[in-house]
């Protein structure tokens, strides 16, 4: 990647083979099935939205994934390798992840939070000064709140250092929990609109976990909608909304649709 | 290398604690006739060129007796009747000669008796006995309502309360346990009426108290030897021997000038200068004792506090993770914690290489020091939200790095507390490190105790309390330095 600015990695345009390939995965937490046996996979540069009512696995898939989960049957594929306790570690390092209230940790102030593995790795100050500002100017975050703690910003500003501290490290695979969930409307749709413009100029690779649909059909290109730890139906917005699979699913979109208006 | 460095400098001061080869050390009891006669057998030494060092004022007769066995120390005047009881423990009662071919074969020497017999007595107010018409110890017979307050030794002597009262038929259910000194207090005060003394106790004369006849001779006779070990130079053991003799009246007299003067080594130099005994008194210097026990005071709580540290903070990473050893390491830790700490002392001195020293008193320490640690470090770091521990994980930190960078700091608010709750705890309790010769601030007030002196105690209590206090601001202001501002915020 020599040479190549890490805003502008290449994403194989004609090669479609899936960055991230569930099969079969499995995960029960004593006698409750978190995830019934699943296959999944996600395509380079789009983004996919997991939604369903809550508990019906969606954070566990999204979890298994970077093994924060292990999982119980099946394997999950990274980038064409299996993802195991040995290479873990190296997995994490090429996948963001964004969770509510942002993860933060609060010793360290807002800089510190995005640099931590940047400097953990070895990164020169001048490269790591580069990678910071570009993200301040893509994040829309004001270089002068770099020096402040978690304690000392906004929700809406938590998560905007939340996400440079993801995408830090120019992830392959950004995986984001409910993001947004804890905000309040108006700052939480300034960050919708600034996510999507994000993914959009980086051709970002993304997962999201959400349970508003109206969210889910702004920002993913891909839905899958899962119920009871299984996945119940994938498509597109209207897809969903225009041929649901079962009852399940024209019920959840219309419950989704009488909360909005 | 910070590490090194600290490392090295406790081991430095930890050897430097370790007794030397080279003086003699004299022992002695906590009571005023030991300590006197302590201070006699060193100036003897002294005066036959050799150099000495005293351990004065160690706890009960087996403290003595182990540490005369183990080398921690060469001599300490004895009772004849307390090497039959307690050391020997002989049924039948043995003649001098009996006594010192037994004592050879366990490589302990027997000086000749020093001339006076001071044994085991029972005192109650003069008055009081003359009102009630006591004179014998049979005589307590019609009295068993009278209160006796009893030192813990005597309460379990071979020839103690217990066997005393079957030998005369005593049936007294008012008998409590109480220390030496603060028993004359009590029965001068009248909340006691009879307690047991030693029959030299110049506190006998003065309180205007009376000695019950033992018509039916049950106590054995106390007669004053100084036992040493039979390696030490023959030179220092003639210089002993040299010693001459005395009596009963000569005893009397040197135990009360050194309650008054409360000066044990002037007390000793009225036995060889036969000084009159309002000669002046040689002030006593208290600004460089104070700052002896407070140094080495600091240096046994300093110690210990360090390597329950390095200790306590791996153990407690350790019981943070739960499971079986978790829970063994926190139930361990624990249940050091519960045994008292004068019974953790004396459980620590047989353990080979510790002995009667310094070591033992900071292993003591130490072995107090790590619960607040341990549990403190566990807690602060299972306390961590799952959120953030998942955020760690999740960027690719390795266990060692997570740890490091992230749930330590995150924990160290507890942790330190944890610290900081060790440290006063030490402080406090290393004043008992006296009890054992290891000194530091309980010197003075075991000898303020055993003088019956509240000056001579505050002289300890009040510093050590003091360094408490001191020692809590330090780490309350260490705090800023070392927990991380992000987590002072309101937050």
């Amino acid at each position: 990647m020599a040479g190549v600015s890490p805003l502008e990695q290449p994403i194989c345009g004609n090669c479609m083979h899936p960055l991230v390939q569930l099969l079969g995965v499995a995960r029960s937490f004593g006698e409750t099935i978190a995830l019934h046996p699943t296959d999944l996979d996600f395509l380079p540069g789009l983004t996919t939205a997991l939604i369903g009512p809550s508990g019906c696995g969606k954070s566990t898939l999204l979890r298994l994934i970077i093994r924060l989960v292990r999982p119980d049957a099946g394997k999950v594929i990274f980038d064409g390798l299996e993802v195991t306790e040995a290479n873990a570690q190296a997995v994490r390092r090429r996948v963001g992840y964004v969770i509510q209230e942002g993860g933060l940790f609060p010793h360290l102030t807002a800089r510190a939070n995005v640099l931590l593995m940047a400097r953990h790795l070895g990164q020169t100050t001048p490269e790591m000064e580069k990678r910071l500002e570009e993200l301040c100017a893509l994040s829309q975050f004001p270089r002068a709140a770099l020096a402040r703690f978690p304690a000392e910003l906004s929700g809406g500003q938590r998560q905007r250092v939340s996400l440079m501290r993801a995408l830090m490290l120019a992830p392959e695979v950004l995986l984001l929990d409910e993001p947004l969930g804890a905000l309040d409307p108006l700052v939480r749709s300034a960050l919708q609109r600034d996510l999507k413009e994000i993914f959009a100029r980086l051709k970002q690779t993304a997962v999201l976990v959400t349970h508003d649909m109206g969210e889910a059909a702004y920002l993913a290109h891909d839905i899958v909608l899962m119920n009871d730890g299984r996945i119940v139906q994938r498509g597109s917005a209207a897809e969903l909304r225009d041929h649901p699979a079962n009852e399940f699913v024209s019920e959840f979109i219309s419950a989704q649709r009488s909360a909005a208006f | 290398m910070k590490i090194g460095a600290v490392l090295g400098l406790a081991i430095f001061l930890l050897t430097r604690l370790a007794p030397a080869a080279e003086p003699i050390v004299v022992g002695s009891k906590k009571f005023t006739e030991s300590y006197v006669l302590g201070e006699i057998a060193k100036t003897l030494l002294e005066r036959a060129g050799f150099n000495v060092r005293e351990r004065a004022g160690m706890g009960g007769t087996i403290i003595l007796w182990q540490a005369l066995r183990g080398g921690q120390i060469d001599l300490y005047p004895e009772y004849t009747g307390t090497i039959g009881e307690e050391i020997l423990k002989t049924k039948e009662r043995l003649s001098e000669e009996a006594m010192r071919d037994a004592l050879a074969k366990l490589g302990v020497g027997m000086s000749a008796d020093l001339g006076f017999n001071n044994t085991y007595a029972l005192v109650m107010r003069r008055t009081e006995a003359a009102r009630l018409g006591i004179e014998t110890i049979s005589d307590l017979r019609r009295h068993p309502d009278l209160k006796l307050g009893l030192t813990h030794e005597f309460l379990d002597r071979q020839d103690g309360w217990r066997p005393l009262a079957t030998h005369y038929g005593l049936t007294m259910p008012n008998v409590s346990g109480i220390d030496h000194a603060i028993g004359y207090a009590a029965l001068a005060r009248g909340s006691i009426d009879i307690k047991d003394a030693y029959s030299t106790d110049a506190k006998i004369q003065e309180n205007n108290l009376i000695v019950l006849r033992d018509g039916r001779h049950f106590f054995p006779e106390y007669k004053a030897v100084f036992l040493y070990r039979l390696k030490l130079d023959p030179r220092a053991i003639g210089a002993l021997k040299s010693v001459g003799e005395i009596d009963e009246a000569k005893m009397i007299a040197l135990n009360a000038a050194a309650e008054r003067t409360k000066n044990y080594a002037y007390a000793a130099s009225l036995f060889f200068h036969t000084a009159a005994p309002n000669e002046s008194v040689p002030p006593r210097d208290l600004a460089p004792k104070l700052a002896g026990w407070i140094g080495r005071h600091l240096q046994l709580a300093g110690i210990s506090l360090f390597f329950s540290i390095l200790i306590g903070l791996p153990l407690g990473i350790a019981a943070s993770r739960g499971g079986p050893l978790g829970h063994g390491i926190l139930a361990l830790v624990g249940m050091i914690q519960t045994i008292p700490s004068l019974a953790l002392l004396a459980l620590l001195v047989p353990v080979p290489f510790l002995g009667i020293s310094a070591t033992t008193a900071i292993v003591a320490l130490f072995l107090y020091g790590l619960l607040p640690i341990v549990r403190n470090t566990a807690t602060g770091l299972q306390d961590i939200p799952p959120a953030l521990r998942d955020s760690a994980t999740a960027l690719g930190l390795e266990p060692g790095a997570r740890l490091r960078k992230i749930y330590l700091p995150l924990a160290s608010r507890t942790i330190l507390a944890g610290i900081k709750t060790s440290a006063v705890i030490n402080i406090g309790t290393a004043t008992l490190a006296a009890l054992i010769g290891a000194g530091g601030l309980g010197e003075p007030i075991l000898s303020g105790l055993n003088l019956n002196d509240n000056a001579t105690i505050l002289e300890g209590a009040i510093p050590a309390a003091l360094l408490a206090l001191l020692v809590q601001g330090l780490f309350d202001l260490l705090d800023r330095f070392l927990i991380p501002r992000g987590l002072r915020l309101g937050s």
